[in-house]
């Protein structure tokens, strides 16, 4: 691992004369200097705008947006790069997803299904729904004991009148905890209920397939796989697409404007009003070829290994409380509380040691309130942590303990 | 002064003022829900200053602290002042340095106080970002 180490310029950086350790990638992730080399290389040698400027700069600079559209559409096995909207993120995409789709299909008492699990960004767009039509969301839970997400309450659920749409996602952001949702979508597929897929968090750790999942769309975001922050994908099946309402209004989305009406343009641009983000998406391409340079196979091999390291170090501390399910079924992710410490003091003293985590409820509050917890300290890996780092942060939790005490 | 000064440490492990006051008395809570922090403020008012000042709740050891050093302040303080009193204040009467991503730790016990005064004044509250 030291060799993937090498790519992150970040990771040789100090904080407070100490060496970084970066433990927060479900937050974002560092980014491979492949990454930032492609951005800087786009705006230095063919920035220009796309679609729109004839001139051969613009026939460039169009040429590799669309080109990180087709890479896209294959990273996560979609038929076409027609079915691939550039977003600003995973957030945007659900919005646009709720705003364009929800207003469609959704009409006063429709159910819309979500975990409790979600992150903000699944649940407030529904809300905005439930606001302004009436609609019911409803919330699979999880299992007591377990704390899997309880596929057979789901089911329950689904059974229920009016159930249009199932938005869940592949991951708990906050856990870490890995969704059913090859199953959860052919339940909801007995009942021709729609289904979202939130991949965010999940995205770098897993490898995506829509055809495999036979969801109806997909949704997630350049920064939390080493691409950079203000990108974002959402994929739908073309039928799908052709058939709702543009999202935003402005340039490029449109075909023909008149005083009075417009028309708009084919899927995709008809969902990306005004100028793209270009480097973004080219940036975007640039970690999924860093991605496809390691493989999910190792990358699913070595992040196990690390998780259950993880899991273990943490249960030797005493008073120490992981929130989640096991390693085999976890990203490399752990949520915790230490005793009574809050999690903004555990965060604190340990950002003193360099170690970077967040603390908080990680936009899951209906999920801490389920669990009963004010707020959890949460660790998140990736490709580039070690074992070592993780013999660090054990020190560091000791020495946390023994502060407060 | 780092935010875990002596002083701060003491506060937070044995906290002034701590628990509920019995009677017909000013109540509030106030909570910084993205921390999970929460305060409950119980004040008694005799003569436009406050007599009597519990809290209870729960929160990381800059809010408690900040909210145990704040109470024992502002007993026997007229109200009218304290409603003056703004973020720089607090700070200055903790005696550290409160970086941004620590600030609405040590306002919520400033925002609760001021709140339960409004509440009895039957006022409009404050939110975070009149005192910040």
């Amino acid at each position: 691992m030291n060799a993937i180490r090498k790519h992150f310029p970040f990771l040789e950086e100090k904080f407070n004369n100490k060496p970084l350790i970066y433990f927060d990638n479900a937050a974002t992730t560092q980014k491979p200097a492949e990454v930032l080399d492609t951005i800087q290389a786009y705006y230095k040698k063919m920035n220009a705008n796309v679609h729109r400027s004839i001139n051969p700069l613009g026939e460039l600079a169009t040429k590799f947006y669309e080109q990180a559209r087709a890479d896209v559409a294959k990273f996560i096995n979609a038929p076409s790069e027609k079915e691939i909207i550039f977003t600003k993120n995973a957030t945007e995409g659900l919005n646009l997803i709720a705003q364009t789709f929800g207003d469609k299909h959704l009409k006063i008492g429709d159910r819309v299904v979500l975990t409790v699990s979600e992150h903000h960004s699944n649940i407030v767009p529904w809300l905005q729904q439930k606001k302004k039509k009436g609609i019911i969301v409803e919330y699979i839970p999880l299992e007591k004991n377990s704390q899997k997400l309880d596929v057979k309450e789901a089911e329950k659920i689904l059974r229920k009148k009016n159930v249009k749409i199932l938005s869940v996602s592949y991951a708990s952001n906050a856990l870490g905890t890995i969704h059913p949702v090859k199953k959860l979508t052919a339940l909801a597929k007995k009942k021709n209920v729609f289904v979202v897929i939130d991949a965010a968090a999940s995205v770098a750790h897993l490898s995506t397939d829509v055809k495999k999942i036979g969801c109806d769309f997909l949704v997630f975001s350049g920064h939390k796989m080493y691409g950079p922050t203000g990108i974002g994908v959402v994929w739908g099946k073309k039928e799908i697409l052709d058939s709702l309402p543009p999202f935003l209004g402005g340039g490029e989305m449109i075909e023909e404007v008149h005083k009075n009406s417009f028309t708009t343009n084919e899927v995709p641009h008809k969902f990306e009003a005004g100028t793209p983000n270009i480097a973004g998406a080219i940036g975007l391409s640039s970690a999924i070829q860093f991605i496809s340079s390691i493989g999910f196979k190792n990358i699913v091999v070595y992040e196990q290994e690390l998780t259950k390291y993880l899991f273990e170090s943490l249960q030797s501390i005493p008073s120490l409380k992981r929130y989640g399910v096991d390693a085999g079924s976890s990203l490399p992710t752990a949520a915790f509380t230490l005793g009574s410490i809050h999690a903004h003091d555990v965060g604190e003293i340990l950002g003193r040691s360099g170690i970077m985590i967040r603390s908080g409820n990680h936009c899951a509050q209906i999920l801490h309130n389920d669990l009963k917890i004010a707020s959890t300290a949460r660790v998140s890996l990736s490709i580039y942590n070690t074992k070592k780092e993780i013999d660090v942060l054990k020190k560091s939790l000791l020495q946390t303990q023994k502060f407060f005490l | 002064m780092d935010i875990y000064a002596q002083n701060i440490m003491d506060h937070y492990k044995n906290p002034r003022n701590w628990g509920r006051l019995k009677g017909a008395l000013t109540k509030h809570s106030e909570s910084n829900r993205s921390c999970g922090d929460i305060l409950y403020i119980d004040v008694e008012i005799q003569d436009d200053a406050v007599k009597n000042f519990t809290f209870t709740g729960e929160g990381c050891s800059i809010s408690l602290a900040a909210a145990s050093i704040l109470g024992e302040y502002v007993i026997g303080k007229k109200t009218d002042d304290i409603l003056k009193m703004n973020f720089k204040e607090v700070q200055k009467i903790l005696g550290i340095e409160i970086s941004q991503r620590r600030e609405k730790c040590a306002a919520l016990c400033l925002l609760s106080i001021q709140n339960t005064l409004l509440k009895s004044g039957k006022k409009k509250l404050k939110d975070f970002s009149d005192i910040l």
